[in-house]
């Protein structure tokens, strides 16, 4: 029973306990090191940074381990240690266009100034199992690595179709007076503005997003998109210091930024133009910043006039239940006892019951 | 856990600073829910981060701690959380509801009569009482600021029609000094009147959802009803079997397969004082 009259204490202690020794698995196999976790379970790291919206690939790569491999709960591991971090300012934004590009691929155009970078991708590979894998083998050639690094400043597709007369909406530039919201610092308020959605998006179940994203493809609320542009590579974090009186680098990340370009007629008033959904994840998840894009751009429905018919499009929906974090503790929660609640609900049934039996008797005695 | 690494109760001071002031305000107005930016504890969302944090902003070193759940301080939960401020504030805890002077709890109030210098501090999945009437938040703030209720009392009147009582037995809405409707956090009916004029403060604490509200002492709260339907509370026709009590909130424990089952008190503070009383006064 796990509502141990007395000695919960003690269960807890041994079930954690339990916990340990699966973690560590067979003893007669080499323990896994973070080490290893960190440089060959790169995509699983990236997804636990990003979506614990902490960018540390050894912490990442703790909390996989720890976890067991289940990458929400490390989400929810790097989420709780987040917390406890000071906030000491933002970033200035980046600048993705001086990304140390690994992979850059664009679908509406066949070649645009910078290349089409195919990098390390899963693209174009056959899904046959490499049984090779089983057994430790040779290192791949490590020329080839650098030599796809591309240098120096590439434009993104959206400034180099906005070169023909506003063909696509402009950038929007932030004010940088204004101090961004912080999701994680205030309390989210409905309507919230798009630099919320998309931290929200952002940190957002990768699987969430992905069957919101292609539900829009498929009629619940198209919006006929294009990969504009999908870049992944490394980018400088940047921080205005006060006292100096300029911005310094604080860093790299690795990020992937998607641009989908979406079809919009134009109303009596605006041109007809393309329109826009961003995504920009941490690490390399192209499937990541390509849904949370076009979900980006499905909430955006309000400035383009849009009918609300589905939920991608429906703010308070997408962000209220994207967060695989908090989702998956209050379905988990069930698990918690009930039984005062249970017990209230099984003595209201009773007495329904009781009231139906007595007018069925009733009903009986009268004919 | 390194002590270093932590600050007193978990929370950082600013964090606790912050939910002082949400608390403050909902104390200001009752039974009104205060957004406040909650944190992501190293509990999950749904297993009590709300309770645990407003908790940890009003804890202090003098504090005596009991932690229940479903009324019972050795749930499984009861336990963890308790642990967890043993853990990171070091103060002394208890099971006795009138030693405590901070009570966290999920779905119960003590049997016990509260005193002034006690919190009850309350664990809430679902803070918005017309949340299953109305799944936008943008609406229902707009409903609560207009104090308008017909929603609810036709929720309330339907149940009436289809069954001809409430049918609602837990989670039971309730009128703060006037004007909140507030959700009670899912303690059964049967505790609702304990909140009408209660000595001592009651926080509630709903993290996912990020919201606070109050019910300061000695507040008017009042569970929504009809005058020819006026609200009851749960009633047993038979005693808790461990300490015989025929005015607290009962337990049903399945003992076979056969349906043979025993009632005993879900407080499991107020059963055993009980019994221990009724043993001095036998051996006395």
């Amino acid at each position: 029973m796990y509502v141990a009259v007395k000695g919960g204490e003690k269960a807890i202690a041994e079930a954690h306990r339990l916990l340990a020794e699966d973690r560590r698995g067979d003893p007669d196999v080499a323990e896994i090191g973070t080490d290893q976790i960190a440089s060959q379970l790169t995509l699983a790291v990236d997804r636990a940074m990003a979506e614990g919206s902490l960018y540390d690939r050894g912490l990442a790569a703790l909390a996989i381990k720890q976890a067991r491999g289940d990458l929400i709960e490390a989400i929810f591991l790097l989420r709780a240690y987040r917390t406890t971090l000071p906030r000491f300012g933002y970033s200035a934004p980046l600048e993705t266009q001086d990304m140390l590009l690994r992979r850059r691929v664009s679908a509406v155009f066949k070649d645009l100034p910078g290349g089409q970078i195919l990098g390390p991708t899963f693209d174009y590979t056959h899904r046959l199992l490499d049984f090779d894998l089983e057994s430790p083998g040779e290192m791949p050639d490590a020329e080839s690595f650098d030599a796809d690094v591309v240098h120096g400043t590439v434009p993104r597709i959206t400034d180099l179709i906005n070169n023909e007369d506003g063909m696509i909406e402009p950038d929007v530039r932030s004010d940088p007076e204004v101090e961004p919201d912080d999701l994680t610092r205030e309390p989210l308020a409905f309507p919230a503005d798009r630099s919320l959605r998309l931290q929200a998006l952002a940190r957002g179940d990768e699987g969430f997003l992905l069957a919101l994203g292609y539900s829009t493809q498929r009629g619940y609320a198209r919006t006929h998109p294009f990969a504009g542009e999908i870049r992944f590579g490394m980018v400088e974090v940047e921080f205005f210091v006060e006292e100096l009186g300029f911005a310094v680098t604080l860093g790299r990340v690795s990020v992937t930024e998607c641009q989908m370009v979406t079809q919009f007629r134009g109303t009596p008033t605006q041109p007809a133009q393309f329109t826009r959904g961003y995504g920009l994840v941490f690490g390399q998840s192209e499937r990541k910043s390509m849904s949370m894009a076009l979900v980006d751009r499905a909430l955006r429905r309000a400035e383009f006039d849009e009918d609300l018919v589905a939920s991608a499009q429906d703010e308070e929906f997408v962000l209220s239940h994207c967060d695989n974090i908090q989702a998956t503790g209050f379905i988990e929660h069930l698990k918690l006892p009930h039984y005062v609640d249970f017990q209230a609900e099984l003595e209201l049934l009773r007495k329904i019951r009781r009231g139906q039996d007595e007018r069925n008797a009733a009903q009986e005695a009268a004919e | 856990m390194n002590k270093q690494h932590y600050n007193f109760a978990y929370l950082d001071e600013q964090t606790k600073r912050m939910i002082r002031r949400a608390i403050l305000k909902g104390i200001a107005v009752p039974g009104y829910q205060v957004p406040f930016a909650s944190r992501e504890m190293p509990m999950p969302y749904g297993w009590g981060t709300g309770g645990v944090q407003v908790t940890a902003a009003v804890l202090g070193r003098d504090d005596v701690l009991k932690v229940i759940d479903q009324g019972s301080d050795d749930t499984t939960n009861a336990v963890a959380i308790r642990g967890f401020f043993k853990k990171t504030a070091g103060v002394e805890t208890t099971t006795q509801t009138r030693e405590a002077t901070v009570i966290q709890t999920r779905h119960r109030i003590p049997e016990e009569p509260l005193k002034a210098h006690q919190i009850l501090v309350y664990q809430v999945p679902i803070p918005e009482p017309l949340r299953f009437l109305e799944p936008r938040e943008t609406e229902t703030r707009k409903m609560h600021a207009l104090s308008e209720y017909g929603l609810m009392h036709v929720k309330l009147y339907e149940d009436i029609t289809r069954h001809g009582h409430i049918a609602t037995t837990y989670a039971y809405p309730v009128q703060v000094d006037g004007h909140y409707v507030m959700d009670p956090s899912p303690t059964p009916k049967f505790d609702n009147p304990k909140m009408q004029r209660m000595a001592a403060l009651q926080l509630f604490g709903a993290g996912r959802e990020k919201r606070i509200y109050a019910i300061p002492p000695h507040t008017e709260v009042v569970s929504l009803d009809f005058d020819d339907h006026p609200f009851s509370i749960q009633q047993w026709d038979r005693p808790c079997e461990l300490c015989g009590a025929r005015d607290s909130y009962l337990d049903e424990i399945v003992l076979d397969d056969k349906g043979k089952r025993m009632f005993a008190c879900s407080d499991t503070d107020h059963c055993e004082r009980r019994q221990s009383a009724q043993g001095e006064a036998r051996h006395g």
